[in-house]
C-alpha cells in the first residue's frame, strides 16, 4: 500500500478499515541467504539496502524484542553531518544525503526536519577547534559556518550570552543538519525491506553463530536454527555478547547513555543547539517536548537507565545555557546503551571468519548514520568490500594503530567519547 | 457548588483569584480545581491534537485534562495541575492550548478532521514537495502542538538542592505509610516521611471513614503528633519521591508554597535511604465510552475527593458508573451531603443494590452529550437505550496500584487477576528495588485494615533488617469493606442490534477516550493493531498514548487492555511499557538548582586574580581558573596592542607572569626517580639534586598525554609541573601506577597545585630583577640554565627553578600560596621598575609560538611523539608507559601530520587557527588535504604572523610552500613550511 | 549511585571516576598483540564485572569494585585486597 494525503483521504471517509500492516509477521524459514542479527535502525536500513541495491531478498532480520526498540527508539533524533577526521568526514557525508531524499524513497515520512544545528563554544581553544572542524566540513563539500555573537545572537536570542560562567563566543552552523522522527525511520525501513520480500522476524533471539571450519552457517535462535550462508551483526548494545557467540572479543565497552524530555510546549528553541562547556545537546520536537542529554553515565552498564548525577549535571548545563526553560518540567528521562570503541568511532567490517560480519561500536553517533551504516553495510555483506565511504572503519585499527578516528582526542579509554 | 460543613477548608480565608480573566473567588489552600468546580466551571483547557473541551479529571498530580498557566511575565508558569495549586490571594490562571479562547478554540476544527488525523496519519503525508516540510508542514504543526508556553525570560524563581539520609524512607503519608512511619518510629529508626500531598493522611482525606473508633482523620492527627514527637522522624508534607536510583538513592521534589517571592519556590532532594517502603496508594483509571471526554465526567473517586475533602460537589445531578464496589461510594457520600444522584450504573450483574439512590444493574454508559460541559448520558443495558439527564458523571474503571517506583530499576509489574490491576513483583525478582517494599494499595490491598497491617508488618520487617529493636505492633480497627470488581474496558459505541460502526460522522461519534491529553482513542489502538504495531512498545509510539504529561498515569492499563482485545492476547501477554523517571514531571530549574549565572561551575582564582583585576586585566577562563590574558595600558585600543607591549617586556626588559595554574604535583620517597622514568618517556634516573628536566609522557594507548618540567629537590624529593590542561589527569594517572601498577615502589605522590603560587621572571633584566629580590641578593654564576633551588625572600623559604617557556632568560619562583598576592605585587613593581611589567596569557602564547613550545593545542590528545618531533626523546633501555603502543605503525607513519612552523610568504598576511593545508597545485577538497594550523600568533619580534600546524609529512617538507586556507575567514594564503622554531632556535638567550 | 571507598566508606558515585575494566596489565616487555589486546579488547560482560574507580574527589585511592552491570549491584565488594587501598596509606 502507498501511503499518501488523498489515500488518507479515503480511509479517513471509509473509517480507516483499509490500512494493513506496515509489515508481515512470518516464521522464519529454516534458511536464508543472509540473516542480519538485530532489527534496529541498522539492521533494518541494511537489510532495506540488499533487498534494494543488491537484489538479496531471501534475508531475514532477526530481532530479539520488537522492531525498533534499541537505540533508534531511545535516541534525541539529532542529524548531522559535521565530523571532521578523514573517515568519518565521507561517511557521515554520505549518510546525510540519503537522509535527504529517504522519505520519499521509503514513501515514509520520517519527519526529517533540516532545521540546523548550531556547536555553541566558549573560547578561543573551542573557536579554533570549531574553526578546524568547519572547513573540514567545508573540503568534504558539505555545509558549515562560523558564527561569531551578534550573528548567533540575532539568531538565537534566547542563550546565555552574558552572564554565564562560560561567556558564548560563537557557533559553528550547519543549516543542513537537523532532527528526524527516529521511531518512523525505523518503521520506514521496516516497511521497504518487508516490501522487497525480507522476512523481519520479532521475539527471535539469537542464542548462538554457528560456524564450521572458519565459516559460518547459520544461527541458533529461541525459535530455532537457521541456516545462513552469510550472517551479519548489527546489534549495537550487545555486540559484545553476539560476537563472543561466535568467540570474538571486541574492542567495546558497553556504557549508558541518558536522554531527556520535558512536558510538551509552545515553540522555544527553533535548532538543534549543542554546547562545548557542559556536552549538552537541545533540540524541541515537533510536539513541543524540549528533547536533551549530555555526557555517558561514564561506567559500564546494560542496564538502560542512569543516575542522578548526570541527571543533575544536565539539568544544570540546561539552565546555565538557557535560562529560560527553567520552569520546563522534565517529563521522562531514559538510557540506551552505547557500544563504545577505544576511538569512539565505528566498526563496519568483515571478522576473522568467513562470512560473518560486524557493525558495531555506534557510541552515541548512531542514528546519523543509519541510512549509511546499512547502505555500506549492505554493501559489504553483498560483495566482500567495503563501501568507499566506509573504508576506514576497519577492525584492525586499534591494533595498527592506522587510521583512528579520535574526534574527542580522548584516547582508548572507552567511555571518555 | 459548596457543600456546608464538608471539607477540611471550611473555614479557611475566601480569597479572591483570577482565572481567564474572570475574578472568582476560593478558600486558600484548596486546590484551584476545587475553586473553580466550587464556581461550576468544569471546561478548563483543551486537548492536545484536536482540541476538545477539557474539564477536570483527578483530584490529583496524575491530572491530564486540567493543566493551566500560572502568572506573567518571567514568573510564567506553564502546565500546572489545577488539581494541586494550592489556591493563594490573587493567584492568575489562564487555559492554554487555546485560541481565542477556552470556550471557543479556533483549533477545535481539529476535531472535524478528524478522520484524517488518526493514529500514525502524519507518518503517511506531507512527503511531497520534500522541501515543504520544513517551510510549510512542520511550522504549522509545531505551532499548534505543544501545550503551555515557557515566558522566553529568564526563570527567576529559586531553588535549592539537598542530600538527606535516613534509616528508613516512607513514601506516602496515607494510612499505610502513616502507620509504617509510626512502626518504624517506636523501634528508634531515623525516618523520612515524604507525602506529595500538603497535608497527612492520604485517602483517609477524601473518604468518610472510622479508625479507632473516631472518624479517620482524628486518628491522623493522633498519629502525626506522635511522629513528631520522635527527633528520629522527619516529615516531608508536599514532597513527591520522583526517582529510585541505585543503592537506596531516592529523588524527591520538595514544593515550598507561599513562603514569599524571593525565597526558593522547590528543593530537589537527594535521599540515601537504607531501607524504604513505598505506600503510594493507587490511581482511579477510566472506562472508555464514546465521548467520555466530556468536561463533567470525572473520577469517582474523585469526586469524593472533592466533596469529603474540599466540601465541593462537582455537579447538582449526579450519576455513577463503575464496574467496582469502590465507585457505590460516591453515590453514598453524594447522597449523605444532600447531592442528588441520578443513578448508580454497574456493568456487574451482581453490583450491591441500594435504598438510597438508583442502581442500574448489568449496564453500562455508551454515550455522552452537551456542549462544553456534560448535559446528559446515555446508557445501555438489556432493556435498550435509556439517556439520562445528568451534569456530572463519577466513573470508576477500578484502582491501579502506584507501583511506578517499583519498576524503576527495570522491574515488570505482573497482573493480579482478582484486582484486575498490576501488582509490584515481588522482592528479589529481577529489577526489584533492592531494599524498597511497597504496602497498602500500591500492592493491591485496598481497604484501609489492610493498609495499616501492611505498614506496620513491612516497617517491622525494616527494623529487623535495621537491627533495630522491634516493638510490639499495635493497629487500630477500621474499614475492612471488601473491593470485587469485574474487568470493563470499554464500551462499544454501538450494540450489535444497532450495526457496525461505519466511515465520517458515524465514525467521529464512537470516539471513546483512553488517553485524553494526547486523543488517543479506542480506535486509534485498533488501528495501530491492524497496521501491526501490535507490540505494546509499538503501540505506544504509534498513537503516542501515555507520552502526554502525565505519562499515562490514567491510560496505561486501559490502553494495554484494548490493545490486548484487539490482538487477542491476554493482559499479561501483553505486558507494560517501561515505567521511568520522574514520577511526576519535574523542574529543571530544581534539579538544576544554583547553577544559573555564575553557579555552573566552582571558580578557581588565582592568588594574583585580585591585583590583575585591579591592574585592569581581561581575565578568561582555562578550565575552571581564571587568568589575566594581557594588561590593558591608557592608550591602547585592541588586545594586539597590549600583546605587543608585553612580549617587548620579555624580550627586552623583563616581565612577570602568573604560571600557578600548572598543576604541580610533590613527589617523595626512595622511588621516586623509578617513578618518573618510567611515567616520562626520556631519562630522569640520574636527575641530580638542584636540576630541572623537560619530560614527555605518554598515555597507555601510546599517545601523547602532556610534558613538563621536574625538578629535583633532593634525591628523594621532586616536584613535578603539568600543563594546565592536564593537571587532574595527569595526578590521576600518577596515582595508578603508583597505587596499582607499581604498588610496592616506595613513592608518595600529592597534588600542591593550590599549596603554591608560582611566578615567572622572564627577560634579559630577570637577573637584575631578582638581585633586588631575594635575600642576600642574585649570583646567576649559582643558577645555570635547569637550575632549581630554595631561595628566601623576605624571610619566607621560596624554591626557584631557572626554566623558560619564553626563549629568553627567566626563573619561576614558587611561595606558599599566601604569600602569593605580595610577590605578584612586588614582582610586579619590580619588573615596571626596570622597564618591564606583568604579562598576560596572550603575550604568553606569542612567546612561546616564537620558540615552537608545545600547549595542548598541539599536544591535542591525538599527537604522537613522532608527530611531534619528539621520537628521539624516547629511552630504549628502560620500559616507560606507552612505549609498546607508541611504536605501533600507525603512529609512527610519515605520512602523518608532524610538527612544522608555518610563514605566510606575504608578511602582511593574516593567519588562523583551524585553517587547513594543501598543496598549492591541489584542488581544495578532503582528498587533497595535508593538514591543519594548530595555532598561530603575531610576533611583534619577527614583524608578521606565524603558526604551527600539523602536516602530513611536514619535517621533510620544511621550505615548501603550502597552500593554507580557512573558509570560514575567507583566507587563503601561501605559506612556507618552517622549522618550528622561529626565534633563537640555538637557545642561547634562555641559557643566557 | 553509592560506592564503597575501602578507607573513606560508602560514598556518592559523584566523588569517583571510572577507568573501566581491571585488566590485568601485560609485562612492560609483552608484545603489541597482548597490550592491544589489554589497551582496547574487552570481554564487557552482562553480568559480574571488575573495574576501577578512582576516588578522585576523596583520598585519591583507586578501587577495584565488582559490580553487576545489568543491575549496578555491588557484588561481595574486593576493597581492602587491592594494592591500591595497601599501598600508599599506611
Amino acid at each position: 500500500m502507498r501511503f499518501s494525503g488523498l489515500r488518507i483521504l479515503r480511509e479517513g471517509l471509509t473509517g480507516n478499515r483499509g490500512w494493513g500492516p506496515h509489515w508481515r509477521s512470518p516464521d522464519p524459514k529454516a534458511e536464508y541467504d543472509a540473516v542480519i542479527i538485530g532489527g534496529g535502525g541498522h539492521g533494518l536500513a541494511t537489510a532495506y539496502y540488499l533487498a534494494k541495491e543488491h537484489g538479496l531478498t531471501n534475508i531475514a532480520v532477526l530481532e530479539r524484542g520488537y522492531l525498533g526498540g534499541g537505540n533508534v527508539g531511545r535516541n534525541t533524533t539529532i542529524v548531522r553531518a559535521n565530523y571532521y577526521l578523514p573517515g568519518n568526514s565521507e561517511f557521515y557525508s554520505h549518510s546525510l544525503k540519503l537522509w535527504e531524499g529517504l522519505e520519499q524513497e521509503l514513501n515514509y515520512n520520517a519527519m526529517m526536519s533540516q532545521r540546523g544545528i548550531l556547536n555553541v563554544f566558549h573560547n578561543d581553544g573551542q573557536r579554533d577547534a570549531a574553526v578546524r572542524r568547519a572547513n573540514a566540513i567545508i573540503n568534504q563539500g558539505d555545509d558549515a559556518e562560523i558564527l561569531y555573537r551578534d550573528r548567533l545572537r540575532a539568531m538565537v536570542p534566547d542563550l546565555n550570552y552574558d552572564n554565564n560562567r562560560f561567556p558564548i563566543q560563537g557557533a559553528l552552523l550547519q543549516r543542513r543538519a537537523g532532527t528526524a522522527r527516529h521511531d518512523a525511520v525505523a518503521w520506514g525501513y521496516a516497511r521497504g525491506a518487508d516490501q522487497r520480500g525480507v522476512d523481519l522476524i520479532q521475539n527471535c533471539e539469537v542464542t548462538g553463530i554457528r560456524v564450521e571450519a572458519g565459516q559460518v552457517v547459520g544461527v541458533e535462535t529461541r525459535r530455532g536454527p537457521i541456516r545462513a550462508k552469510k550472517v551479519a551483526m548489527a546489534a549495537a548494545g550487545r555486540s559484545s555478547q553476539v560476537a563472543a557467540m561466535a568467540g570474538l572479543t571486541l574492542p567495546i565497552e558497553s556504557h549508558v547513555l541518558q536522554a531527556f524530555v520535558s512536558e510538551g510546549l509552545k515553540p522555544i528553541i527553533d535548532h538543534v543547539i549543542t554546547f562545548a562547556e557542559g556536552h549538552l545537546y537541545i533540540s524541541q520536537s515537533d510536539k513541543g517536548g524540549l528533547v536533551f542529554g549530555s555526557y555517558l553515565d561514564l561506567y559500564a552498564s546494560y542496564a538502560a537507565r542512569g543516575n542522578l548525577p548526570m541527571v543533575e549535571h544536565t539539568m544544570e548545563a540546561c539552565v546555565a545555557m538557557l535560562p529560560a526553560i527553567g520552569k520546563a518540567r522534565l517529563l521522562r528521562s531514559w538510557g540506551g546503551i552505547m557500544d563504545m570503541t577505544p576511538d569512539g568511532s565505528p566498526i563496519i567490517d568483515r571478522t576473522p571468519i568467513e562470512g560473518l560480519y560486524l557493525n558495531a561500536g555506534w557510541c552515541y553517533g548512531g542514528f546519523k548514520a543509519t541510512p549509511a551504516s546499512g547502505h555500506c553495510f549492505a554493501h559489504l555483506i553483498a560483495t566482500d568490500r567495503p563501501h568507499e565511504a566506509a573504508a576506514a572503519y576497519r577492525l584492525d585499527r586499534f591494533e595498527t594503530g592506522h587510521g583512528l578516528m579520535d574526534e574527542e582526542a580522548t584516547g582508548a579509554q572507552h567511555n571518555l567519547h | 457548588m459548596r457543600i456546608a460543613g464538608y471539607g477540611s477548608v471550611a473555614d479557611a480565608r475566601d480569597v479572591s483569584f483570577t482565572f481567564n480573566g474572570r475574578v472568582l473567588r476560593g478558600r486558600e489552600g484548596e486546590p484551584l480545581a476545587a475553586s473553580l468546580l466550587a464556581n461550576g466551571i468544569h471546561l478548563v483547557g483543551r486537548s492536545f491534537k484536536y482540541h476538545r473541551p477539557r474539564g477536570i479529571l483527578t483530584a490529583g498530580s496524575e491530572e491530564p485534562n486540567a493543566l493551566v498557566t500560572v502568572g506573567e511575565g518571567a514568573a510564567q508558569e506553564p502546565n500546572v495541575r489545577a488539581t494541586t495549586l494550592p489556591l493563594r490571594e490573587g493567584l492568575v490562571a489562564r487555559s492554554q492550548n487555546c485560541w481565542p479562547s477556552v470556550e471557543f478554540d479556533a483549533m477545535a476544527i481539529n476535531d472535524l478532521a478528524a478522520p484524517f488525523l488518526g493514529a500514525g496519519f502524519y507518518y503517511k503525508t506531507f512527503m511531497w514537495p520534500a522541501s515543504f516540510w520544513e517551510k510549510l508542514y512542520e511550522p504549522l504543526i509545531r505551532r499548534a502542538a505543544g501545550l503551555g508556553a515557557l515566558s522566553g525570560a529568564p526563570d527567576d524563581a529559586t531553588y535549592e538542592k539537598a542530600f538527606a539520609h535516613c534509616d528508613l524512607l516512607v513514601i506516602g503519608g496515607g494510612p499505610a505509610g502513616l502507620m509504617a512511619a509510626l512502626q518504624a518510629a517506636r523501634g528508634g529508626a531515623d525516618v523520612i516521611l515524604c507525602d506529595e500531598d500538603l497535608t497527612p493522611g492520604g485517602r483517609l482525606q477524601s473518604e468518610q471513614e472510622q479508625i479507632d473508633g473516631v472518624p479517620a482523620q482524628q486518628w491522623v492527627d493522633r498519629t502525626i503528633a506522635e511522629l513528631d514527637s520522635y527527633d528520629t522522624v522527619r516529615r516531608m508534607p508536599s514532597t513527591t519521591v520522583t526517582g529510585v536510583y541505585d543503592q537506596g538513592t531516592y529523588a524527591a521534589l520538595e514544593r515550598h508554597h507561599g513562603r514569599g517571592s524571593s525565597a526558593p519556590v522547590a528543593c530537589f532532594w537527594r535521599i540515601v535511604a537504607k531501607r524504604a517502603i513505598l505506600a503510594a496508594g493507587a490511581l482511579e483509571r477510566p472506562i472508555a465510552f464514546a465521548n467520555n471526554d466530556r468536561p463533567g465526567i470525572m473520577m469517582a473517586g474523585a469526586v469524593r475527593s472533592y466533596l469529603n475533602r474540599w466540601g465541593v460537589a462537582c455537579g447538582e445531578r449526579v450519576s455513577v458508573f463503575g464496574n467496582n464496589d469502590d465507585a457505590h461510594r460516591t453515590a453514598r457520600d453524594l447522597t449523605a451531603a444532600g447531592v442528588h444522584v441520578a443513578a448508580v450504573i454497574d456493568s456487574r450483574h451482581d453490583a450491591p443494590t441500594s435504598t438510597e439512590f438508583r442502581v442500574i444493574r448489568g449496564a453500562q454508559v455508551c454515550n455522552s452529550s452537551g456542549r462544553g460541559r456534560l448535559d446528559a448520558i446515555t446508557l445501555r443495558s438489556v432493556a435498550g437505550e435509556e439517556k439520562l439527564q445528568t451534569d456530572c458523571l463519577a466513573m470508576s474503571g477500578g484502582w491501579n496500584p502506584t507501583l511506578h517506583l517499583t519498576c524503576h530499576l527495570n522491574g515488570r509489574p505482573r497482573w493480579q487477576r482478582d484486582i484486575a490491576a498490576f501488582v509490584p513483583q515481588t522482592e528479589g525478582s529481577i529489577g526489584a528495588v533492592p531494599g524498597l517494599e511497597p504496602v497498602g494499595a500500591c500492592r493491591g490491598l485496598f481497604t484501609t485494615a489492610q493498609a495499616l497491617q501492611d505498614g506496620a508488618e513491612a516497617a517491622q520487617r525494616a527494623l529487623e533488617a535495621l537491627g533495630k529493636t522491634a516493638v510490639a505492633i499495635d493497629v487500630p480497627q477500621s474499614e475492612t469493606d471488601a473491593y470485587r470488581i469485574t474487568p470493563l474496558w470499554s464500551v462499544p459505541a454501538h450494540s450489535r442490534a444497532h450495526g457496525k460502526p461505519s466511515g465520517g460522522f458515524a465514525w467521529m461519534q464512537g470516539r471513546a477516550w483512553v488517553d485524553f491529553q494526547n486523543d488517543v482513542t479506542v480506535k486509534d489502538i485498533c488501528q495501530a493493531a491492524q497496521e501491526n504495531f501490535a507490540s505494546v512498545e509499538h503501540m505506544k509510539r504509534y498513537t503516542t498514548q501515555g507520552m502526554a504529561t502525565d505519562q499515562g498515569k490514567s491510560s496505561n492499563v486501559l490502553a494495554l487492555a484494548v490493545l490486548a482485545e484487539a490482538t487477542g492476547q491476554t493482559i499479561a501477554q501483553t505486558g507494560t511499557t517501561t515505567f521511568r523517571p520522574p514520577y511526576v514531571p519535574v523542574p529543571l530549574g530544581a534539579m538544576a538548582a544554583g547553577a544559573t549565572g555564575q553557579g555552573y561551575t566552582p571558580r578557581r582564582l588565582l592568588t594574583s586574580h585580585a591585583v590583575a583585576e585591579d591592574r585592569g586585566a581581561t581575565m578568561m577562563e582555562v578550565g575552571l581558573w581564571y587568568r589575566a590574558a594581557y594588561f590593558p595600558q591608557q592608550g591602547e585600543s585592541n588586545w594586539r596592542q597590549s600583546c605587543d607591549r608585553e612580549v617587548g617586556y620579555v624580550r627586552s626588559a623583563v616581565g612577570v607572569t602568573d604560571v600557578s595554574t600548572l598543576g604541580k604535583i610533590d613527589i617523595q620517597g626512595p622511588d621516586a626517580a623509578k617513578l618518573l622514568d618510567f611515567v616520562y618517556v626520556n631519562r630522569f634516573a640520574k636527575l641530580a639534586p638542584g636540576r630541572v628536566r623537560y619530560g614527555l609522557m605518554l598515555r597507555e594507548d601510546g599517545f601523547v598525554m602532556d610534558d613538563g618540567t621536574t625538578a629535583c629537590l633532593a634525591p628523594d624529593h621532586y616536584v613535578m609541573t603539568t600543563t594546565t590542561a592536564a593537571a587532574g589527569q595527569v595526578m590521576a594517572h600518577l596515582e595508578f601506577v603508583t597505587q596499582v601498577m607499581q604498588p610496592d615502589w616506595q613513592v608518595r605522590i600529592s597534588s600542591v597545585t593550590e599549596q603554591w603560587a608560582q611566578f615567572s621572571v622572564a627577560g634579559p633584566q630577570s637577573r637584575a630583577l631578582l638581585d633586588g629580590l631575594l635575600d642576600g641578593g642574585f649570583d646567576a654564576a649559582d643558577w645555570p640554565f635547569m637550575s632549581c633551588g630554595r631561595v628566601s625572600i623576605g624571610g619566607v623559604a621560596a624554591r626557584m627553578f631557572r626554566i623558560s617557556f619564553s626563549g629568553e632568560e627567566a626563573y619561576e619562583i614558587a611561595v606558599p600560596a599566601r604569600y602569593g598576592e605580595s610577590l605578584f605585587t612586588a614582582l610586579v613593581a619590580q619588573a615596571e621598575a626596570l622597564g618591564g611589567g606583568a604579562y598576560g596569557m596572550e603575550a604568553l602564547n606569542v612567546l612561546r609560538l616564537e620558540k615552537g613550545f608545545l600547549t595542548h593545542a598541539e599536544i591535542n590528545g591525538t599527537a604522537s611523539l613522532h608527530d611531534l618531533g619528539m621520537e628521539g626523546m624516547q629511552k630504549s633501555d628502560r620500559p616507560f608507559v606507552g612505549q609498546v603502543m607508541a611504536a605501533r605503525p600507525g603512529l609512527v607513519d610519515k605520512n602523518r601530520g608532524r610538527l612544522v612552523g608555518l610563514k605566510p610568504r606575504d608578511a602582511d598576511q593574516k593567519l588562523t587557527a583551524g585553517a587547513h593545508v594543501f598543496d598549492p597545485e591541489d584542488t581544495v577538497e578532503r582528498i587533497n588535504d595535508q593538514g591543519y594550523v594548530t595555532s598561530v600568533g603575531h610576533s611583534p619580534t619577527l614583524g608578521h604572523m606565524i603558526g604551527l600546524a600539523l602536516v602530513s609529512n611536514g619535517l621533510d617538507r620544511i621550505g615548501d610552500p603550502v597552500r593554507v586556507v580557512d573558509h570560514t575567514a575567507g583566507l587563503d594564503v601561501i605559506c612556507e613550511i618552517t622549522d618550528p622554531v622561529f626565534f633563537d632556535p640555538e637557545g642561547e638567550r634562555a641559557r643566557g | 549511585m553509592r560506592l564503597l571507598c575501602p578507607i573513606c566508606g560508602e560514598r556518592d558515585r559523584r566523588e569517583f571516576t571510572y577507568r573501566g575494566a581491571a585488566v590485568a596489565q601485560p609485562a612492560p616487555e609483552a608484545s603489541a598483540a597482548e597490550w592491544h589486546a589489554y589497551v582496547h579488547l574487552r570481554d564487557n560482560p552482562a553480568g559480574p564485572l571488575e573495574e576501577w574507580w578512582h576516588h578522585q574527589q576523596g583520598c585519591g585511592a583507586w578501587v577495584k569494585l565488582r559490580r553487576d552491570t545489568t543491575t549496578h549491584q555491588m557484588l561481595d565488594p574486593l576493597a581492602g585486597q587491592t594494592p591500591a587501598t595497601t599501598a600508599g596509606r599506611t
